[in-house]
C-alpha cells in the first residue's frame, strides 16, 4: 500500500497557497505509506539557459555553499543555491551531464533527485510528515505538485527507492501498486541505452513514460497510452511534467484514486479523507477515475 | 420523537464512536443518531446491532456500516470502498456514490445507493440485496452466492462472472457478462421482486425495463469430456 497525492491550483495568484493546501493531504496519506515520503513541484521556469537541479545529501548536511563554489571553480558554471536541510536546489547554466561529471568526482555521496526549469524533487526514508517539516512543504510555492507516502512491498526501502521517479527534465512521476514485468521493461529500455539507477518497478514506468515522450509522443497522454499497452500488474499513476497532471488507473482498478475539482484547483488522492480539509470541496466535483482511462489537466 | 443524539467526528474518534454505539446505544432509549464531520473515516458505524437510525452527515470513507445487523444507516454523501461489506440485515443507504466492493459478501438485508457503484459491487453478495439507481462497474456480482442486485443504470464489463444463484436485473446497457453469465427472460415473480425492491430503495422505474442476469450453471460441475489443457 502507498498513498499518492496531486494538486493543481488552477488560478496563478493562488500559486502561493500550494504549500499550505499540500501539507495535510501528505500527512493524511502518511497512514497509507508510513516508510518513505516525497514531493515533486512544479515553481516558475528559471530564464533561458538556466535549470534547477535538486541535490539531495542522504542522512548529512553537506556545506552546500562550498559546493556551489567548487562547482564554480572546475565547470566555469556559477550557480545559486537554496538550502533547505540536506536538500540543496541549484539554479545554474551547467549541463546535466557536466554536473553529473562533477557530483561523480566530488561530491559521490550528493544524489541528484531531479532537473528542469520548473521542477523540484525532494524525497528521503522515514515519517512522511516529518519530512514535510524538514522541508517545510507548507511554504511551497507552484502551479503543481505530486507527492507519494511508501509503504515498500517490492523493493528495498532507501532513499533512492521513494517516489516521486524522474527521468529526463520537468517530468516526474507517482506510483501505488507494483509492476509484474519491470524488468523486461527495463531490459528493453537498457538496450535503447537508458541508465537505471534503482530497481524499482516504479523507475521502470518513470523511464519508460518518459522514453515515450522523447520519441515523440505528443504529450503525456500520448505517451501513457503507449506505455499502458506495455506495462503489466497494478497501478495508478499521476504523472507530471511542466504543462499537465496525468494520471491513470490498471484495467482492473486494483488501487484507488479520487479527483476533486473545482474552479480554483484539480485535487488528486488515493482516499477521499485527505482532500476533506480543501477550501470548497463540499461544492467540488468529486469522482472516482475509471479503470484505463487517461485523465489529464493542463495548467 | 425525540431529538437524535449528535456524535462529531471533529471531536470523537471514530473508535470512541463505534464503542458507543455498541455498547451505549442499545438499550438507552435512542432511536436516532447524527454522525458529523465523517470527513472521508474509515469503519464510521461498523458492526451495529441495534434498531436505531443513523444518519451520517457527509462523505464516509472505507467499510462504512459493515457487518450491519438491524440498523438503518443513511449516508448523505460518497462511501470509499466496502460499503456495508457483510450486511446481515437492515438497510444501509447511500445517497451519493460509492466506491469499489459495496456490499461485498452481504448476507442480508438491503443496501441502496443513489447514484453509481464502482466496480465489483456485490461481489460474493451471500443473501443481501443491493439496489444502485446509477451504474455499476466491472466485475459486479462476481461470484454472487444468493440475493439480488438491482441496477437501474448500466453496467461495466465481467457483469456476474462465475455467478452461482444471485440474480441481478439490469436496466440500463449491459457492457459484457462475465463467464457463465446470462440473460435470462423476467417471469413473473422476477417482475414482482424487482418491483417490491425498487419500492423499498425509492426509484420510480417499471421492473419491465429490466433484464434479468443468472447463472447459465455451467461451472457448476467438473466436465470430464473438455480437454484437461491448459
Amino acid at each position: 500500500m502507498c498513498g499518492i497525492i496531486g494538486l493543481l491550483v488552477r488560478d496563478p495568484a493562488q500559486r502561493q497557497t500550494l504549500g499550505s493546501l499540500i501539507v495535510p493531504m501528505f500527512a493524511c496519506m502518511a497512514e497509507r505509506g508510513p516508510d518513505s515520503a516525497g514531493l515533486g513541484v512544479f515553481g516558475e521556469p528559471l530564464g533561458e539557459g538556466l535549470r534547477r537541479y535538486s541535490l539531495f545529501a542522504p542522512g548529512e548536511r553537506p556545506d552546500w555553499p562550498q559546493l556551489a563554489s567548487q562547482l564554480e571553480a572546475q565547470t566555469g558554471s556559477s550557480g545559486r543555491i537554496t538550502v533547505q536541510d540536506n536538500h540543496a536546489e541549484l539554479a545554474s547554466p551547467v549541463s546535466p551531464a557536466r554536473l553529473r561529471e562533477f557530483l561523480g568526482t566530488f561530491r559521490p555521496r550528493v544524489e541528484l533527485l531531479g532537473i528542469g526549469r520548473q521542477l523540484d524533487v525532494f524525497k528521503d526514508t522515514g515519517d512522511p510528515a516529518e519530512i514535510a517539516r524538514r522541508y517545510d512543504f507548507g511554504h511551497l510555492e507552484g502551479s503543481h505538485c505530486v507527492g507519494h507516502t511508501r509503504m515498500a512491498t517490492e523493493s528495498a526501502v532507501s532513499p533512492a527507492h521513494a517516489h516521486p521517479f524522474t527521468a529526463g527534465e520537468d517530468f516526474c512521476l507517482v506510483h501505488n501498486g507494483s509492476l509484474s514485468n519491470p524488468y523486461m521493461l527495463r531490459r528493453k529500455l537498457e538496450a535503447e541505452g537508458l541508465h537505471f539507477e534503482t530497481d524499482n518497478d516504479s523507475e521502470a514506468a518513470c523511464r519508460l513514460i518518459e522514453w515515450h515522450l522523447r520519441r515523440g509522443a505528443s504529450d503525456v497522454r500520448q505517451a501513457l497510452e503507449a506505455a499502458v499497452e506495455e506495462m503489466d500488474g497494478f497501478y495508478t499513476l499521476l504523472v507530471a511534467d511542466g504543462r499537465q497532471l496525468t494520471l491513470v488507473r490498471d484495467a482492473f482498478a486494483c488501487k484507488p484514486a479520487v479527483v476533486a475539482e473545482t474552479d480554483a484547483y484539480v485535487a488528486i488522492s488515493s482516499e477521499f479523507r485527505s482532500l476533506a480539509h480543501l477550501p470548497g470541496i463540499s461544492q467540488a466535483n468529486i469522482f472516482e477515475p475509471l479503470p484505463e482511462v487517461i485523465y489529464s489537466w493542463n495548467v | 420523537m425525540t431529538a437524535p443524539r449528535v456524535l462529531d467526528l471533529a471531536t470523537l474518534g471514530v473508535r470512541e464512536l463505534n464503542q458507543y454505539l455498541h455498547h451505549e446505544l442499545p438499550g438507552s432509549g435512542i432511536a436516532r443518531v447524527d454522525i458529523l464531520h465523517p470527513d472521508g473515516r474509515h469503519n464510521i458505524a461498523v458492526g451495529l446491532d441495534a434498531d436505531v437510525d443513523v444518519d451520517i452527515r457527509g462523505h464516509a470513507g472505507y467499510f462504512t456500516a459493515g457487518m450491519n445487523k438491524r440498523a438503518r444507516v443513511t449516508v448523505h454523501g460518497n462511501v470509499g470502498w466496502s460499503v456495508a461489506e457483510n450486511i446481515m440485515s437492515g438497510r444501509v443507504h447511500v445517497r451519493g456514490n460509492a466506491s469499489e466492493c459495496a456490499g461485498a459478501s452481504g448476507h442480508g438485508g438491503l443496501l441502496v445507493i443513489d447514484g453509481d457503484a464502482s466496480s465489483r459491487c456485490g461481489i460474493s453478495m451471500k443473501g443481501c440485496d443491493i439496489v444502485v439507481g446509477g451504474s455499476v462497474g466491472h466485475v459486479s456480482a462476481f461470484m454472487a452466492q444468493a440475493g439480488r442486485l438491482v441496477v437501474c443504470g448500466d453496467a461495466a464489463a465481467g457483469l456476474g462472472d462465475s455467478l452461482y444463484e444471485a440474480v441481478i436485473y439490469v436496466r440500463g446497457t449491459l457492457h459484457g457478462l462475465g463467464a457463465d453469465a446470462r440473460v435470462e427472460p423476467m417471469s413473473e415473480r422476477d417482475l414482482g421482486d424487482v418491483g417490491e425492491l425498487l419500492k423499498q430503495a425509492g426509484f420510480d422505474y417499471r421492473p419491465q425495463e429490466f433484464q434479468r442476469v443468472a447463472s447459465a450453471r455451467s461451472l457448476y460441475h467438473w466436465n470430464s469430456e473438455v480437454h484437461q489443457e491448459y
